[in-house]
């Protein structure tokens, strides 16, 4: 009774002083609660992969009748934002200097072609660099000339129908809005950040201090120093959670569809093993611009990148497919994204939730194992 | 004298950098494996996306349908279904991104010449990846509707649509990705290392020691620039071999416009990192401060997602990014082959943010005391 008393109490003693540090730091609040701010707000409104108003160059050789409603149909669109030039040399010219991202270009036996039923071409220049962007533009493109066509032709009392037309229903997201998938996935990042950056440096500043060293001499236990520490930043953690839940439903209108009680409990258990992925980086590295360099490396980047956050998953290399199995930001998107827009799809979830709790204990036994009290 | 001064100084901050085993690693290691790991996986492109058939239709158009699905690499049938209530689970569970469902008619309608619908049923969980896989969709059955039309004699109008891609023909993600990151990887180490320099003397106290020597603020200023532009340089260097080398991506334009683009790039890097490290008082904070610019840096650049779908209040904002210009530097160098003239409006907004951070920093050295 006594010996539990004496190490509640020194558990509080240590949670009491973490947090004080916490307080006390702006940095530290800074990337608890700035930076949610900002990431959410720079994906909630600025970084979008929707494209509207592309600057197309239309070239129109001979102006009349078929080539003005071609290039009408270009200018109603709303997405895009068309210049027209009369000759393709001038076109090229402002694709070179990135003034257009492509170029609709009719020669000028065009329309006389077309009346006649000769082949009459039309060229399509894209500016291919960003290759995503390009793809896009060419679907916009041949979406515009497709509705022209079946539209002209109709006019000219000879009406071609299609013979296959595409319907698409698209589930959980019907407007197709990136933001939708871009702020749950978000939140995944946001989290990364507060576990494993902000603990690794803050443990590996008691290391270079020798603070670290003061602390073996006390009575504390390693099992009370590791919960001490924990704990602060679990709570910071899981409020920065909350308040990117509350800002994306409510700012953003992100539906949240499948449980609350749900998202906390994975969002607990993702935070632990953030957290101790932070806690190893620190025990590991011992000094704050090595763990700050590997906690951007292992953790901030994966999450980005190889987490299914922005990229797809399906479409990398095996190898690379293989090594977002160690990412636990890739089990933590799916289950954002499903709770977020489908709801509780019990097969997704548990699967995922079951991966997370492997890779929380694997790290558990890990921090246990490397953080003796010792000296070296 | 002053030369010696600043020698003398970068030497200690080489060797404050590289003394210890862990930090020289970090500097070389992990660009690297980053470098090959995200150019790998940081793609757009989709291939073998996993689609279910559902064909209540038994004529021979539909079994041609499915076969131009079925040769496509980006596309890989992995369910046949035969109920409306198969659908569902299928996407729910994420077993699928897509379900095409060809109605019983469907051969019958193609035969008679008239218009027959088919119906996609996609998961939008992740609406970019739902967009590409139905643009993808959309050019088999272009191609699918031209054929049918040849074969049942239909003289429409005859035009098409002749695409060509500049700079990019193939439209490869890998060639806009992996000059991409060089910027990102550049940053990301040129920023660290200075952006420590002065928040470690603060925090052991030498930087006070620094200011009652001979040495004039301006020396300081070099001899902390000197090492982030250094290692920048070479790491630079080291990525676009690699991409030159490993991922065969083509170097078209003047690798001296190249290399201006660089050194003028690392100067605003530089005065950024220094910048913020006189700012900071730990090196906890210079860290973490470093970490508040280079996040929405990247995301403001143009890295993966293009400036001009952004509102212009954010557009604005990324003028102040100075990898925003250096991308287009590289990529414009890489791909299109651009040289000095075309660059000279991303040379010199990118010199202006190196001079007025690094005064800055110089200005900070003297007036923040603590």
């Amino acid at each position: 009774m006594i010996a539990n008393t004496a190490s509640r109490m020194r558990l509080l003693g240590m949670i009491r002083k973490e947090t004080w540090q916490i307080l006390r730091d702006p940095s530290s609040i800074a990337i608890a609660f700035v930076m949610p701010v900002v990431l959410l707000f720079l994906f909630g409104y600025g970084v979008s992969l929707d494209a509207k108003h592309i600057p197309v160059g239309i070239v129109i050789e001979q102006p009349d009748l078929a080539t003005r409603s071609l290039a009408g149909s270009f200018s109603r669109s709303e997405f895009f934002s068309s210049v027209l030039y009369s000759t393709i040399q001038e076109a090229e010219k402002a694709l070179d200097k990135r003034d257009i991202e492509g170029i609709v270009w009719m020669r000028n036996n065009f329309s006389a072609n077309l009346l006649s039923g000769r082949q009459a071409p039309i060229g399509v220049l894209i500016n291919g660099v960003d290759s995503n962007q390009a793809n896009i533009t060419r679907g916009y493109i041949q979406g515009t000339w497709l509705a022209w066509l079946s539209h002209y032709t109709e006019a000219h009392g000879r009406p071609l129908p299609m013979p296959v037309t595409l319907e698409q229903r698209v589930w959980f997201n019907a407007a197709l809005s990136s933001r939708y998938f871009l702020v749950p996935g978000l939140i995944a990042i946001i989290m990364t950040l507060i576990g494993s950056l902000l603990t690794a440096m803050v443990v590996a500043r008691e290391w270079e201090r020798g603070t670290m060293e003061a602390l073996m001499v006390t009575p504390l236990r390693i099992g009370e120093m590791l919960a001490g520490k924990l704990i602060p930043y679990f709570i910071l953690g899981m409020g920065g959670m909350l308040f990117s839940v509350v800002l994306a439903v409510w700012e953003f209108d992100v539906p949240l569809r499948g449980s609350f009680w749900l998202l906390t409990l994975s969002a607990a258990l993702f935070m632990l093993v953030a957290l101790l992925i932070g806690l190893l980086i620190s025990i590991v590295s011992k000094n704050q611009f090595v763990a700050g360099q590997l906690a951007i490396i292992v953790t901030f980047l994966p999450a980005f990148i190889l987490s299914g956050f922005l990229f797809d998953i399906n479409s990398m290399p095996a190898p690379v497919q293989l090594l977002t199995h160690l990412v636990p930001a890739r089990y933590f998107v799916a289950i954002l994204q499903t709770l977020f827009l489908a709801g509780d799809i019990w097969p997704v979830i548990l699967a995922n939730m079951g991966a997370l709790l492997v890779m929380l204990i694997f790290f558990f036994t890990l921090v246990r194992i490397k953080s003796r009290k010792r000296l070296d | 004298m002053p030369f010696a001064h600043i020698i003398a100084l970068a030497v200690k901050e080489f060797l404050a950098l590289l003394r210890d085993k862990r930090g020289r690693y970090v500097l070389i290691g992990p660009p690297i494996v980053q470098l090959l790991v995200f150019s790998f996986a940081a793609t757009f492109d989709l291939n073998h996306v996993p689609v279910a058939i559902y064909n209540q239709d038994t004529g021979s158009a539909s079994r041609e349908l499915i076969s131009h699905i079925e040769g496509s690499p980006n596309f890989e049938i992995i369910r046949s279904i035969n109920h409306d209530a198969d659908i569902a689970p299928l996407i729910d569970n994420k077993d699928v991104l897509l379900v095409l469902h060809i109605g019983p008619n469907f051969s019958a309608d193609i035969l008679r010449g008239s218009s027959t619908p088919i119906q996609v049923i996609l998961d939008g969980r992740n609406s970019n990846t739902a967009m590409i896989a139905m643009n993808y969709l959309r050019s088999i059955l272009l191609d699918f509707n031209r054929d049918s039309m040849k074969k049942q004699g239909q003289t429409g109008p005859r035009t098409v649509l002749e695409i060509r891609n500049w700079y990019n023909e193939n439209l490869q993600s890998r060639w806009f990705i992996v000059p991409g990151i060089v910027g990102l990887l550049t940053l990301v180490v040129t920023l660290l290392v200075t952006a420590l320099s002065v928040a470690r003397e603060r925090e052991a106290g030498t930087f006070d020691q620094l200011l009652v020597t001979p040495f004039r603020p301006v020396e300081i200023l070099i001899g902390k620039a000197i090492p982030g532009i250094v290692v920048g340089l070479v790491e630079s260097t080291v990525i676009i071999l690699l991409a030159i080398v490993l991922f065969k991506i083509p170097l078209r334009g003047d690798i001296g416009a190249l290399y201006l683009g660089i050194a003028l790039f690392l100067l605003s890097a530089t005065g950024i990192g220094l910048m913020i490290s006189s700012i900071a008082v730990t090196q906890q904070q210079a860290i973490l401060g470093a970490f508040l610019f280079m996040v929405p840096a990247v995301i403001l650049s143009g890295f993966a997602t293009p400036i001009a779908n952004m509102p212009i209040v954010v557009q604005w904002l990324t003028y102040l990014d100075p990898l925003r210009y250096f991308l287009v530097v590289v990529r414009g160098v890489f791909l299109e082959g651009d040289s000095y003239a075309l660059l000279f409006n991303q040379y010199w907004p990118m010199l202006i943010i190196g001079i007025v951070t690094l005064a800055f920093a110089g200005w900070l050295f003297r007036h923040r005391m603590y």
